[in-house]
């Protein structure tokens, strides 16, 4: 799923500006799993809001809605009535739906209230870690269902390098935990399959322009639009 | 300017920067919301008037189920109502009736102190307690001691007029508050060999 971090208070003030009327959109599908976006957390960044501005005795209208998906166009029908009557939207959707949204209701002001970060997997409850980088171009099959892109510290494509020690990188995460080799986990699994074989293969630079480097992607699926 | 002037200088700022200690005003009488679990805070609070313990008027509770029931926003919303104080008054840890709503409880309760401090506002202005139902003397002292701790931190600064915190907090809880049992008669029977 897709996740996303809330972004400092102080960040998303200044986003607002000295806009009168905010509505704070959440969004009820990856970003409400993953606890930073849905409604839930949509009220309780409103309230924060609505503290501040009495603090700060300023008169500002602070709302809050979710949408059940903000990346469809369906569903942003239903909130359109509150979006309309903002000065300013503070989207909790991932960078999808808050470009849907500023798509649907041009030249309405949607801000991001959230950074969106990663396409995670729920480790355990509130942890979730990286799993897929959407390369465009898949190779977990011949590594053992372990991604090299995001989880090779350096995107290997043929590991490990030689800062793999002990089934751990080199490479310390943010808080100075420690990172499994993917490329040893990759080992691993495959000696456990019985494919071995399958780390000697000498794999060529990987085409990148499938990812986000060969500009933004689009995707047809002519067999399935309306007729 | 030489090394030890700078650190002169430095020192200066920082104590300028200091906000001065507000004087407490005699008069100021906040409105405190306890979110009080089922099981023993508020019979806690109930063996605290069979004792016939003295405590600050300024506590309104509002009964849980557990505290566990009680969120982010619950604290939030009686705070932007203007409550000047807000705590959750718990099991004692290990001894939570559904295992472990009171360690939740003080999870979110902390999570609340790091976004008042965003916000500029006094972490202190809310605050978890865990208590048994047989302390009705520890249900009174923290009542004493955090009615205290508010007036010296003076009004909340978001106080609107016409809004009851109370109100407000119980309409954010909807269904999970459990309505005000009436105080008990003089004649209900105090329980005994469960002092603190």
């Amino acid at each position: 799923m897709i996740t996303a971090e809330r972004k400092p208070f102080d960040e998303i003030l200044e986003l607002v500006g000295d806009k009168k009327k905010v509505l704070v959109a959440g969004c009820d599908t990856c970003v409400a799993i993953c606890l930073t976006g849905g409604e839930k957390e949509a009220e309780i960044l409103a309230s924060e809001l609505r503290i501040k501005a009495g603090q700060d005795g300023r008169a500002v209208e602070v709302e809050h809605t979710a949408a059940i998906r903000q990346c469809e166009w369906e569903y942003l029908d239903m909130i359109a009535e509150k979006v309309e009557a903002a000065d300013v939207v503070l989207s909790m959707a991932c960078g999808i739906g808050i470009q849907s949204m500023a798509e649907k209701f041009s030249p309405k002001i949607v801000v991001p209230a959230v950074n969106t970060n990663m396409l995670g997997m729920p480790q355990e409850h509130a942890v979730w870690l990286e799993r897929c980088g959407a390369c465009g171009e898949c190779v977990i099959g011949e590594t053992a269902g372990i991604c090299p892109v995001v989880r090779c510290s350096k995107s290997l494509m043929n590991g490990p390098c030689g800062g793999s020690h002990d089934g751990l990188c080199e490479v310390t995460g943010p808080d100075k935990e420690e990172i499994e080799c993917a490329w040893a986990l990759i080992w691993e699994r495959l000696n456990a399959q019985g494919r071995e074989e399958l780390m000697f293969i000498n794999r060529p630079p990987k085409n990148w322009s499938k990812s986000s480097s060969g500009g933004p992607r689009k995707m047809v699926r002519e067999e399935a639009k309306p007729v | 300017m030489a090394a030890t002037e700078v650190k002169a200088a430095d020192e200066a700022v920082t104590a300028a920067e200091e906000p001065p200690k507000k004087p407490v005003d005699p008069d100021f009488e906040p409105e405190i919301i306890v979110f009080a679990c089922h099981y023993c805070a508020y019979a806690a609070a109930d063996l605290a008037g069979s004792m016939r313990l003295q405590y600050p008027s300024n506590i309104r509770m509002i009964k849980l189920p557990c505290t566990g029931k009680l969120e982010v926003i619950h604290l939030l919303r009686a705070i932007e109502a203007g409550a000047d104080g807000v705590y959750a008054a718990g099991c004692m840890e290990g001894e939570c009736h559904y295992l472990k709503g009171n360690l939740w409880a003080r999870k979110r309760v902390d999570h609340v102190k790091d976004l008042l401090a965003e916000l500029g506002i006094e972490p202190e202005r809310v605050e978890m307690y865990n208590m048994s139902s047989a302390m009705g003397a520890k249900f009174a002292a923290v009542a004493t001691e955090f009615t205290q701790r508010i007036k010296e931190l003076g009004p909340n600064p978001v106080k609107r007029k016409g809004v009851s915190p109370h109100a407000a907090a119980r309409e954010a809880l909807g269904g999970v508050a459990m309505p005000d049992e009436p105080p008990p008669s003089a004649a209900a029977p105090v329980e005994e060999g469960h002092a603190e």
